[in-house]
């Protein structure tokens, strides 16, 4: 067969693309399952660093992450609008990021200073139980998202069961500038949110990032310290928790959850 | 014929003249766009530069087996499958094993396959040259750059956050080294930005030239 | 609504521009920045690849390659996730791209292709339009937001390259140290650049 030939190079050419598939499917196939394991993993070392239950700076193995989750963490969907538990979806697979884009899952958002465009109609949030416990909650955790001066913010808040005092907050993805808004991940920042109050008495959305310096949690339980040179990444903090402790948000299944304690 | 996977002078060369004579970073402005954006962080920086010299390693030995088969035609493009290939699996592997580090390459690993270096390297030597010269060439080409990569990632990452492979080095003014005492380091924010990688670079080739002038591009 | 498209088209000229922000297409970004004549043409060229290419890659992301897209062929295909196939989707489709517009213009705009023709090769392989492709996937863009990035992101790779070219081209009569001279200046200039563009951060809608 001559080297130019059509005929030649067709067949040569499907024959590297053969190999070649056989390469790229066998590595798609055969790491899938660890990838997926990836994944399930950092969810579970987010959320249990929220919650103060482990120290993400002394390293907690995969398995140790794994037990405590199995242990203490009950993950939930609910309807946004209710705030009644919705146990028609599957926890396992719901992808809230996609539900919030999928019209078919979602509505627009009212206009808000978060500038969140998409509201999901069900959100994924973990329970916190006692220790030893069955059915005591201890915290909760809610995943918030927002506009800060470059990037969207996605994030979780902890909050104790009386739903208003806060145990932590982190932020897992954003891209605000290095060393100013990129602070937000700072844990040294994120340490001064415990113990803050996040509604006020008539349990309005209260808690803000000010400018410059907040007293302590005792005196000044509504305002948290601003991240120095990031005002914007700082209102963006204050915004999107505004928003999401908000009636468009989680407002309504924190009030279910007040009444049941009530109860 | 000569054994053939001698290491001898010849191979030493192919080696090593892409690290200073002829980098391709530096000389041969190939393949910085990764350079500049991953390099915010020494970590980023390691896994970006093993992943490519990789990538050029292998495909450069691939193509340089086949390379007597290849119909002209069509040359281009068969290389680009057999490094886009590559790149798949090494971004597949990556996810697996670095998941955290693949996450903040975000785009740039998949960029490898565009990166001039790869495909330069295999249509300028491997198509010319048998397996294992080429495989040499690749690692070569693949190491100078990790070189100017790494440098560059460890100067950022220290002057731009105080910091090696994640470790405070510089104590920051804004961290807390005891109770009640803070660091002295004000970090250099702007190494962490676009501009901060691009003058870096630039200082790079001008040291580099002043060594070595015959590198002064002619006007 | 239009809104939301006037702000992903801004944020991809300025804010996250391609060349200056991201680093993309840089080997030619500096090859061919020397005269503004050139670096006009390429920029040109880098719109209109860039913009056929993203688009259609979009279309091959949401109907062939993501979990659950081929579910139009058959409901039982729903669980067919073929994500890890878009690198070689797309550059696929931007080669394919390069040479199928090269033919076309040649047959019936030649003299568009007069000028733009030896830049098309060029394309082929600058990362702009790949990196384009993958920042589509990633952000998750849907058809008329990734049509609004692409032409975004391609006018601002040719602002970028065009005002680095004006400002060589005066370099000229500059007194550069010699081991300065072309990249290494280039390089700063870029950087110089870079900064000023990072003045339009924070521009809010």
């Amino acid at each position: 067969m001559r080297r130019e030939g059509t005929l030649y190079t067709i067949l040569f050419t499907c024959g590297v693309c053969g190999i070649c598939s056989v390469l790229v499917s066998g590595a798609a196939v055969g790491l899938k399952e660890r990838q997926i394991a990836n994944r399930i993993l950092e969810r579970q070392t987010h959320v249990l660093a929220v919650t103060g239950m482990i120290d993400r700076g002394a390293h907690p193995t995969a398995s140790q992450i794994r037990e405590i989750f199995q242990d203490r963490v009950v993950a939930k969907v609910i309807d946004l609008a209710t705030g009644e538990f919705d146990d028609s979806a599957d926890v396992a697979t719901f992808d809230q990021r996609r539900a919030a884009k999928d019209p078919a899952t979602s509505t627009p958002a009212p206009e808000n200073d978060a500038r969140v465009l998409r509201l999901p109609k069900n959100a994924l949030v973990y329970l916190i139980r006692e220790k030893g416990s069955r059915d005591e909650i201890e915290q909760i955790v809610l995943p918030v998202e927002g506009m800060g001066l470059w990037s969207i913010l996605y994030g979780y808040l902890a909050l104790d069961k009386d739903t208003t005092t806060i145990r932590g907050i982190t932020f897992y993805e954003h891209g605000e500038t290095p060393g100013l808004g990129g602070e937000v991940e700072n844990p040294t920042w994120t340490a001064k949110w415990p113990g803050r109050k996040a509604f006020d008495n008539a349990w309005q959305p209260a808690v803000r990032v000010v400018k410059g310096v907040a007293g302590g949690p005792e005196e000044d339980p509504h305002h948290v310290d601003g991240l120095s040179g990031a005002t914007l990444t700082s209102r963006g903090v204050t915004n999107l928790l505004a928003f999401w402790l908000g009636d468009n948000g989680f407002g309504p299944f924190l009030g279910k959850i007040r009444e049941q304690q009530g109860s | 014929m000569a054994f053939p996977f001698a290491f001898g002078k010849k191979e030493r060369a192919v080696l090593l003249d892409p690290l200073f004579n002829n980098n391709p970073i530096m000389l041969q402005v190939l393949g910085i766009c990764s350079a500049l954006a991953v390099t915010t962080k020494l970590d980023k920086s390691i896994v970006m530069s093993v992943s490519l010299t990789m990538v050029t390693g292998f495909s450069s030995l691939a193509i340089s087996l086949i390379r007597n088969y290849i119909p002209t035609n069509v040359r281009i493009i068969i290389q680009l499958t057999i490094i886009a290939s590559l790149v798949i699996v090494t971004d597949q592997i990556l996810k697996a094993f670095v998941p955290a580090i693949s996450k903040q390459l975000s785009v740039f690993v998949g960029l490898i396959i565009t990166n001039c270096i790869v495909m330069g390297r295999a249509e300028a030597y491997a198509m010319q040259n048998p397996p294992w010269p080429s495989f040499i060439d690749g690692i070569g080409n693949g190491v100078g750059y990790s070189m100017i990569l790494i440098v560059t990632g460890f100067l950022r990452e220290l002057f731009g956050s105080g910091k090696v492979l994640g470790y405070s080095v510089l104590p920051l003014v804004t961290e807390q080294v005891a109770p009640g005492k803070f660091g002295w380091y004000v970090p250099n924010g702007m190494l962490l930005m676009a501009p901060g990688a691009l003058f870096l670079i630039g200082l790079f080739i001008w040291a580099l030239r002043v060594w070595k002038p015959e590198q002064v591009e002619k006007e | 609504m239009w809104e939301h498209y006037l702000n992903i088209g801004i944020k991809a000229v300025f804010i996250e521009n391609l060349a200056l922000a991201f680093f993309l297409g840089m080997c030619s970004f500096l090859a061919v920045s020397k005269k503004v004549e050139t670096a006009l043409g390429l920029g040109a060229a880098v719109i209109f690849v860039l913009f056929l290419a993203v688009s259609v890659s979009n279309l091959i992301f949401n109907f062939l390659l993501r979990e659950g897209a081929l579910a139009w062929i058959h409901p039982s295909m729903r669980s067919v996730d073929l994500g890890f196939l878009s690198f070689l989707a797309y550059i696929g489709t931007i080669a394919a791209l390069v040479q199928f517009v090269e033919m076309v213009l040649d047959r019936f705009v030649p003299t568009l292709y007069a000028a733009l023709g030896i830049f098309l090769p060029l394309i082929a392989v600058n990362c702009a339009i790949l990196g384009a492709a993958l920042f589509m996937e990633q952000r998750d863009y849907r058809f008329g937001e990734s049509v609004v990035f692409a032409l975004g992101s391609g006018v601002g790779w040719a602002l970028a390259i065009a005002a680095l070219a004006a400002i060589r081209e005066k370099m000229r009569y500059s007194n550069v140290p010699t081991a300065l001279r072309g990249l290494g200046m280039a390089f700063i200039l870029t950087g110089l650049m870079a900064m000023g563009f990072m003045a339009f951060s924070g521009i809010q809608l």
